[in-house]
């Protein structure tokens, strides 16, 4: 498993983070969902590489998924809706970029250290897929909590879907199962967000989740 | 062909799901969704008679999640029969309109079907992926009125609770992961049944990072304390149904999925001890929820932090192990999904009878609406833990478990549920007893649900069945 193939493997994953890092900083919307679709298709290339060199052939599916859905459908869908709800363009960012960033890098080590502690019984391709992983997935959750716009929120938490699509495509052999059911997921998750996103349209006029932080509930 | 329950378990609520969504008009939804729980409910319990169906690699049927497998689709057939008066009402004074009354009670058959799909999975990804459907219907049920506090509820449910999904998902992988090298790449290595015998031979390390996943990640659908910040306000805002369905059957799905997990770790010697993690979440968990009681100014709320303390609780009883605690811990999970279902079934009376959820605008109901008032002093006493009721003989069994094992902890155990005791009364104090106040709406209500639940609850706090007892002590067991 060493050489190129490994090299390959290993690159694809990195640049999945790096490809993380930038959502992080993005601050207009489209920029953001542009982004996004680089996400979805480094993701795409790192399964199908993986597909290819673990001689699996159903991954190409999970690929074609990443592919067609993730990079094309999903950014253009959103792109739409937000030409059609009319929302700003500027996206606040809680605590700003530099420390955002130094926050994910912080989590990025995080996950390297965990994971490649845990997993030393493990293959190495499979100790650097989880690794990296793990880092996109802390950095999904990292862009859900430092963004306010209901939009950029979906999107963290799209990266972070990709996240585990690279653990579970990294783990040998694994059944399709889960990697549908991500994909499933996915869909079904846009669906509800879009339902959520125009109703929240229809009574407040914006889809900043700022507005609806206004109501506490029961000292309303 | 031999009579297959788990065929019917499945079918039933599928089918029913799309007959009441292709079904012309509203008007009877609620029946075809009261009548489908029932014959679920009956192939459920039928499982108690039929011989048990070999594990395949895909449904397994066993004695720990038979209990689970009849009780919540129970809970879920009195809880229709409580909606179909209950949403009645709603559609009267138009807070929902016939259509999302459709949609809501075809929503119901789709979750009873991923609850069955859950508790009967023998795969551990398709008890992930039954799971997270449960999580997505939910929250739409959460946002069906709509309003700008439901909308809230929903979407922070729903951004928690995918967060906590995939935190599952992430495990699930780490298990496979861990299982591959041992078992061989493909479907095996995530089958319970084939999983659990070897969990000796799993990888230690990679099983204790899954198992912090797990954790992390069921722990958000059981409303453990750092990660409970959905849950009240998805029970406050949502239909109250829908409240006694999160609260007692989604939290008790997503703790055995846990336990699920916590039966791998067991198995194996080298990994982590998952007890101490839980023992330290359960407990935090209970202080927390029985402090919280004490400023709740509004009644589904209120009863959402009671169920953050009883959800800390059982898993602390399950964190601390062996087999008077683990008795406990399964005891105290059926009593508290039938009382708390109960309680909710009151409460949502209470708020159409009110017409507002808040406390301060409730008062004296035991002399207004003697049976929803009394019923629910009658609840909350089973849920405080009051003699003869149920869930005394469960927080005793606890109680005396922690000092047997670890007698310090018996302090902190003792003071949240002394804590918890107070709180409860002190509210139910300003709700049920003294001065009448606020309107008196009539409304059609159907005592006969939360009737049958309490009286199961005193009936277990009484007499509980030698067989029952046997079956529950040899689960404990296989619990470890």
């Amino acid at each position: 498993m060493h050489g190129l193939s490994f090299d390959i493997a290993h690159l694809l994953a990195g640049s999945l983070v790096l490809v993380s890092f930038m959502l992080l900083y993005q601050d207009r919307l489209y920029a953001l969902l542009n982004v996004y679709a680089l996400h979805a298709v480094v993701l795409a290339m790192s399964v199908a590489w993986q597909a290819y060199i673990q001689d699996a052939p159903h991954l190409y599916i999970t690929a074609a998924i990443a592919l067609l859905f993730k990079a094309i459908i999903i950014p253009v869908a959103l792109h739409r809706m937000i030409v059609k709800l009319g929302v700003h363009r500027e996206i606040e960012t809680v605590g700003g970029i530099g420390l955002t960033m130094l926050l994910g890098m912080g989590l990025v080590a995080l996950a390297m250290v965990v994971t490649l502690r845990a997993t030393e019984g493990a293959g190495l391709l499979a100790r650097e897929d989880l690794a990296f992983a793990l880092s996109v997935v802390l950095l999904g959750l990292l862009m859900m909590v430092t963004r306010q716009n209901a939009v950029s929120q979906v999107v963290g938490f799209m990266s972070l879907e990709n996240g585990l699509v690279l653990a579970a495509t990294g783990a040998k052999g694994m059944p399709l199962v889960v990697e549908i059911s991500v994909a499933f997921s996915i869909l079904i998750a846009f669906i509800i967000i879009g339902i959520f996103l125009f109703r929240i349209r229809e009574r407040f006029d914006t889809v900043d989740i700022g507005a609806l932080d206004r109501y506490r509930g029961e000292h309303g | 062909m031999s009579f297959d329950p788990v065929t019917f378990l499945f079918l039933i609520p599928a089918l029913a799901a799309v007959v009441i969504a292709l079904m012309p008009g509203s008007k009877l939804s609620a029946y075809v969704n009261a009548g489908a729980s029932f014959l679920t409910f009956l192939a459920a319990l039928s499982l108690l008679w039929v011989e048990r169906p070999t594990p395949g690699a895909y449904v397994l049927v066993d004695e720990f999640n038979t209990i689970f497998v009849v009780l919540i689709p129970f809970v879920a057939f009195t809880t229709s029969v409580f909606s179909a008066t209950y949403v009645e009402y709603e559609l009267e004074t138009a807070r929902v309109t016939p259509a999302f009354l459709k949609l809501y009670h075809a929503l119901y058959q789709a979750l009873t079907l991923c609850f069955v799909l859950a508790l009967l999975s023998n795969n551990i990804g398709v008890m992930w992926v039954a799971i997270e459907l449960a999580t997505l219907t939910t929250v739409v049920m959460v946002g069906i009125y709509r309003t700008h506090a439901a909308i809230e509820a929903a979407w922070k449910y729903f951004i928690l609770a995918s967060v906590g999904i995939a935190l599952a998902l992430f495990g699930t992988i780490l298990v496979y992961m861990a299982a591959e090298p041992v078992m061989g790449a493909g479907l095996n290595a995530m089958v319970w049944t084939d999983l659990v015998p070897r969990a000796a031979s799993l990888e230690p390390a990679m099983l204790n990072l899954a198992f912090v996943f797990l954790l992390l990640g069921y722990g958000t659908k059981i409303g453990l304390f750092p990660l409970h910040a959905w849950l009240p306000d998805a029970h406050a805002e949502g239909p109250t149904p829908i409240t006694a369905v999160l609260s007692g059957l989604l939290l008790n799905v997503a703790l055995y999925a846990l336990l699920r997990c916590k039966m791998l770790l067991a198995g194996n010697p080298e990994a982590l001890a998952p007890g101490p993690l839980m023992i330290v979440m359960g407990l935090v968990s209970l202080l927390f929820g029985a402090f919280m009681l004490y400023r709740r100014r509004d009644i589904k709320r209120l009863f959402a932090y009671s169920s953050i303390e009883h959800m800390g609780l059982i898993t602390f009883a399950f964190g601390l192990g062996g087999p008077i605690a683990n008795f406990a811990g399964l005891l105290h999970m059926a009593l508290h999904s039938l009382t708390k279902s109960a309680i909710f079934f009151a409460v949502g009376d209470i708020s159409q009878v009110k017409g507002t959820q808040k406390i301060a605008d409730m008062g004296g109901l035991t002399s207004t609406n003697p049976l929803i008032g009394w019923g629910l002093v009658i609840g909350v006493a089973a849920i405080a833990g009051l003699p003869p009721l149920g869930i005394f003989t469960s927080e005793f069994l606890m109680v005396s478990a922690t000092l047997e094992k670890q007698p310090l902890l018996a302090i902190p155990l003792v003071l949240g549920l002394l804590i918890g005791i107070g709180a409860l009364f002190l509210q139910l104090n300003r709700i049920a007893f003294g001065e009448p106040k606020g309107p008196n709406h009539k409304v059609k209500c159907s005592y006969v649900p939360m009737i049958l639940h309490l009286g199961l609850v005193l009936i277990a706090g009484v007499y509980l069945p030698a067989g029952l007892v046997a079956w529950f002590q040899a689960v404990a067991k296989l619990l470890g």
